[in-house]
């Protein structure tokens, strides 16, 4: 065997396993997705379907037994809301560091970065009993702020690796000509950072859309996000996979795109730019 | 534009990730040297270290620290290097490499319950499930995971979710490799296993150790798989030091204790911080 025939060997038995671990790896979600269109008793069947003529039937019928939507909408309000929220106050903060770098810069960043590392349930019981006695628990308010917060350093990180690649001169620039600040951030810095804040505003929302502890020992029925619908799912009794599935993809399915869409920014946000 | 302008606009953020960061760490300190618990607010007073003496004496606590470690270590295991070798196998451009790419990091955007619950049931379930499916085709007796391998379980549950991260942070790190510095190894004869060990390898390094830290920091307090899935048990034998504290918080409704252990829990995470902190410290003073 020569030299070309044998790197023609390679290649295709790379290109072969790579497609068979990737649909290994990835059989656990198609089979998820497929079972959301069968009839329970398909879902259980043995040995596992895989031809079946499809149902919408489970779709339906989740949202009349659990009310899918009002969970939709909490997940919606409190991932959307709390990614407003965190870029109001990330912005300003990652624009007055990136512009105006002082003595004290890196170390705020650094004690932002660290927030970051405490475990959430290291907070529980204080964030519980505050919640409490506010009479927050089950309210989106709560679940709000806690997401705001717990998003905020890596919002500000973002932000700040975005601003600090655009040259002071042209801030200069627009104020000798006598921008106001809303004119320099409406004219100037908005249209330069429209793709940093974008991209940092998806990661939270699929951080905050996915988020779990929190919402499941802050939320119930009222303010529960879709998170905790899932859970509810988690009892033993009756078997219900294909309405477990329906839920589930309804659940996964707008942010598992978004998360495609937001790959390159993931990597950046979450290891605060020490891999590129 | 006057010099406090900055100072006004860093002001909010600070603060508030201040306040997030402060009172709660204050509070859990209170509350872990008194006597609180939430079901009879009425008994309170100083006990001084004796919820700390409670929580770690425990039995359950040993067993917790063990699985808390047994977890962290697997998982992390796992993802490094099947990261890496994932990584290195959609390196090269191949057929439908863009579709794999999609596919290998989906289960990374599923929220945990989700993902928690899909292998519960349908993969995990020891007679509908198609795990048992497998099994049963092979001829094999078909596995009761969530009982008789509770924390392998939760290993395999969460080990599919982080790889995917893993592999993602190592297919970025691979895109900046030097091509120049490959081709010409190349022509100089190395073949590929000592590209791996003198070039790809030592590339990596840096990435590897950040997805240790990071995932040491998330999977210290795994929840919501253990949550959804087994509950933390048969008895403790998959409960970890986060899941613990939940229970003696808000199953038990002991706060004090539950806070002797948050503080416990911190402690650990920080460990593992410093050195994250350092590294990206490091970083940016480039």
């Amino acid at each position: 065997m020569n030299h070309a025939h044998f790197n023609l060997l390679t290649h295709s038995l790379r290109t072969l396993s790579a497609w068979v671990i990737t649909l290994v790896l990835f059989f656990p979600l198609g089979w998820l997705v497929l079972t959301s269109f069968k009839t329970e008793l398909q879902a259980i069947s043995v040995p596992p379907l895989m031809i079946f003529s499809p149902t919408l039937e489970n779709f339906a019928i989740v949202q009349e037994r659990s009310d899918y939507l009002l969970y939709a909408k909490n997940s919606l309000i409190t991932s959307v809301l709390s990614t407003i929220l965190g870029l109001m106050l990330a912005f300003p903060a990652a624009y007055s560091m990136a512009f105006f770098k002082g003595k004290y810069t890196k170390d705020i960043l650094m004690w932002m970065l660290s927030t970051k590392m405490m475990p959430a349930v290291g907070a529980l019981v204080p964030i519980y009993v505050l919640a409490q006695t506010a009479g927050l628990l089950d309210s989106r308010t709560a679940l709000v702020i806690v997401f705001t917060l717990s998003n905020l350093p890596i919002m500000v990180w973002m932000l700040y690796s975005y601003l600090k690649d655009i040259p002071n001169e042209i801030l200069e620039a627009s104020r000798m000509d006598g921008a106001t600040l809303w004119q320099e951030f409406r004219m100037v810095l908005l249209p330069l950072t429209l793709g940093g804040l974008a991209s940092t505003g998806l990661l939270c929302l699929v951080l905050s859309w996915n988020e779990a502890f929190w919402s499941l020992n802050l939320s119930a029925a009222k303010a529960g996000t879709l998170a905790t619908l899932i859970a509810s799912y988690s009892s033993p009794e009756g078997l219900f996979w294909a309405k477990l599935s329906a839920a589930s993809f309804m659940a996964i399915a707008p942010i598992v795109v978004f998360g495609w869409f937001s790959q390159k920014q993931l990597v950046q946000g979450l290891t605060f730019g020490a891999v590129k | 534009m006057n010099r406090f302008l900055p100072r006004v606009l860093l002001a909010p953020a600070v603060a508030t990730l201040f306040l997030w960061m402060i009172v709660p760490l204050v509070m859990t300190i209170y509350f872990s040297l008194i006597r609180y618990n939430l079901l009879q607010p009425e008994q309170t007073g100083f006990v001084g270290l004796e919820n700390f003496e409670y929580f770690l004496t425990d039995p359950s606590f040993s067993v917790a620290v063990m699985n808390t470690l047994l977890l962290l270590g697997s998982v992390i295991l796992i993802t490094v290097i099947g990261g890496v070798l994932l990584a290195l196998l959609v390196d090269n451009p191949f057929p439908g490499r863009g579709v794999v790419r999609i596919l290998l990091i989906s289960p990374f955007f599923v929220m945990p319950t989700v993902n928690a619950l899909l292998w519960k049931h349908m993969m995990m379930n020891p007679i509908y499930g198609v795990l048992a499916q497998v099994w049963l085709f092979f001829g094999a007796t078909p596995v009761d995971w969530l009982t008789d391998w509770p924390l392998l379980s939760v290993i395999i549950i969460v080990s599919w979710q982080w790889l995917p991260f893993a592999t993602l942070i190592f297919i970025t790190a691979l895109q900046s490799m030097d091509r120049e510095q490959l081709e010409a190894s190349r022509m100089d004869g190395a073949n590929y296993l000592q590209q791996l060990r003198y070039l790809y390898i030592p590339h990596l390094g840096r990435s590897v150790a950040v997805v240790v830290m990071i995932e040491m920091i998330f999977l210290l307090s795994v929840f919501a798989e253990i949550y959804t899935t087994t509950s933390g048990g048969p008895g403790d034998a998959s409960t970890n030091v986060a899941f613990l504290i939940f229970k003696q918080a808000l199953l038990n409704f002991d706060a004090g204790v539950a806070s002797a252990g948050a503080l416990f829990a911190v402690v650990l995470a920080n460990i593992a911080a410093v050195f994250l902190i350092r590294m990206v410290g490091k970083n940016l003073d480039k």
